[in-house]
């Protein structure tokens, strides 16, 4: 009883050490006056005033899409070819597809940017960007694919041959729809990923584009005049940010739960 | 597989198309990798070994190695990163080890109030913390910054190790607890030996990315210059206007700190790719 109590204990106190900058944040978002140490009243302006930080909003939202669906397809592509390669162009190719993985987000960025100016090409710019983001996602979605494919049953590719389906259509038919789950989860990955980033963004980013982490990093960072007086309207941003994050995470789990339960069921 | 395979290819005499078919699909990827991931590493060499003129030089690691401030800077981010993982160590193997004891639905919600945050950017969770801080009277230097640290890297370390405990064999524990071992000889005999894999996964996803992470030195250190490795390089590509201040000198570590990577992998024997999905698959 006594252990349990401590336990339970415990788990309250390093959730609350997580959460409680969160809802410090949330609480003073509704808050008239600019500072978190004296409330002025409860007021909507923030949320009002959300408009000032649409562009970057959008930057960030329209970037990390496009960066997810290349790199989905980019890497689900490679984890296929990857996995039927046997042999040491397969392995060779997973090892070199764990390197942007585990190297960090500054070499990477500044490896890039070394490579274009070998090339003669600018430093920054949105192509740089992209390829920046796409070579921090891509391997990620490769690893989430990966393991789908080891889970499933070599024979049905065949089968599906012997029956007569073209290597083409065994591929979108039977191969796709049981690996989609990895596909999937290799998506959000890449969303997540790419919306978090902040080093590669600040070093590879044209200069005036910002996204949501170089655009607060401003402001809490370098503490200009004009960023600072933004920090409210921030405030208002993460309130949204992180209601949005616990209903997207709510639904995808009820629905994995409930589609658990059917299969469960059958 | 690979014998079935090949038998069901020749029988349906399409071995030579569909074989080479599948393989085919990973030459996008393959070229993307040699492109931006192998060449650029052969371009930070070839710029850590040429001067500013394009000669071959070792000026730049004679510099590095004889700067005080930089090799301070890199033996503090060294120290920090250790710190930070241990202390995330401490604070999440309790967590995940309760977590991994209790009733899957009830630990399932658990760890999903413990990784949402890492949903929520990076920044803006640093933030958040600044401000507590702040509040608090907490003032900026090492101190705030260590837990700025803990507080952004915490749930990276929490989802590899509840992954590696909630697969581990209960039957072993219940044995040793049968064979007469006390509570606390099957943990430290047992439960931490199995749990080791997470451990290093759980370490590498921490230790590496907080020597680079200049964002949170930035935010909780003030005025008092405290800062990571990742800053120098940084420095060197992040000129005012968007100029590049010192390519070399940045090549230069940017080489220390992949001889740096390179040697934790080895003393860890490689990255545990499984644990590293952030848990979206959970």
């Amino acid at each position: 009883m006594i252990k349990k109590f401590f336990s339970r204990g415990y788990i309250f106190l390093v959730l609350a050490f997580i959460y409680i900058p969160i809802f410090i944040l949330v609480i003073f978002s509704f808050n008239a006056g600019k500072t978190l140490n004296i409330w002025e009243g409860f007021s909507f302006k923030w949320y009002a005033n959300l408009g000032v930080v649409g562009d970057v909003v959008l930057n960030t939202v329209v970037l990390a899409v496009v960066v997810a669906v290349t790199a989905t397809i980019l890497g689900t592509l490679g984890a296929i070819g990857m996995f039927y390669s046997n042999g040491k162009g397969g392995k060779l190719m997973k090892g070199i597809s764990q390197i942007p993985v585990v190297n960090s987000e500054v070499v990477t960025a500044c490896a890039l940017i070394m490579l274009f100016l070998l090339l003669g090409l600018s430093n920054r710019s949105l192509v740089g960007l992209f390829l920046g983001h796409l070579i921090i996602t891509t391997p990620f979605v490769v690893l989430s694919v990966l393991p789908k494919l080891k889970q499933m049953d070599p024979s049905l590719y065949e089968a599906a041959l012997d029956l007569g389906a073209s290597p083409r259509q065994a591929l979108t038919k039977v191969i796709l729809p049981e690996i989609l789950p990895g596909v999937f989860a290799g998506f959000m990955l890449a969303i997540t990923l790419s919306l978090d980033d902040y080093i590669v963004t600040a070093t590879l980013s044209p200069l005036g584009f910002d996204t949501i982490s170089t655009a607060v990093y401003k402001a809490i960072a370098l503490t200009t005049e004009a960023a600072s007086m933004k920090l409210p309207i921030y405030r208002a941003l993460t309130t949204i940010i992180f209601l949005l994050t616990v209903s997207v995470v709510v639904v995808i789990n009820v629905r994995s739960k409930r589609k658990q339960k059917r299969e469960g069921g059958k | 597989m690979t014998e079935l395979s090949t038998k069901a290819m020749t029988k349906s005499g399409k071995k030579f198309k569909f074989g080479f078919n599948r393989k085919q699909l990973c030459i996008p990827y393959a070229l993307f990798l040699v492109m931006f991931v192998v060449i650029p590493l052969f371009v930070i060499l070839y710029y850590a070994f040429t001067s500013s003129d394009g000669s071959f030089s070792f000026a730049n690691f004679a510099e590095f190695f004889t700067n005080k401030t930089k090799i301070s800077t890199l033996l503090i981010s060294i120290l920090i990163a250790l710190l930070v993982t241990v202390i995330c160590l401490l604070i999440a193997y309790p967590v995940a080890y309760i977590l991994s004891k209790m009733k899957k639905s009830i630990a399932f919600i658990l760890l999903l109030l413990f990784v949402t945050p890492m949903w929520i950017n990076f920044v803006l969770r640093a933030m958040a913390m600044k401000e507590l801080l702040s509040l608090i009277g907490v003032s900026p230097g090492s101190f705030a910054n260590i837990i700025g640290l803990v507080y952004d890297f915490l749930p990276f370390m929490i989802l590899p190790l509840y992954s590696t405990l909630i697969k581990m064999d209960t039957s072993l524990e219940e044995a040793a607890l049968d064979l007469g071992a006390n509570k606390s000889k099957v943990f430290i005999k047992i439960t931490l030996p199995l749990s080791v894999p997470g451990i290093i996964s759980g370490a590498m996803m921490v230790f590496l990315p907080v020597m680079s992470c200049y964002v949170i030195t930035d935010t909780f250190s003030g005025s008092t210059g405290f800062t990571v490795i990742g800053k120098l390089i940084a420095w060197c590509f992040l000129g005012e206007n968007g100029t590049l201040t010192n390519v070399n000198g940045g090549a230069t570590i940017s080489l220390v700190m992949l001889v740096i990577m390179f040697l934790t992998m080895l003393a860890t024997g490689g990255f545990k790719s499984d644990n590293s999905t952030r848990g979206t698959n959970l």
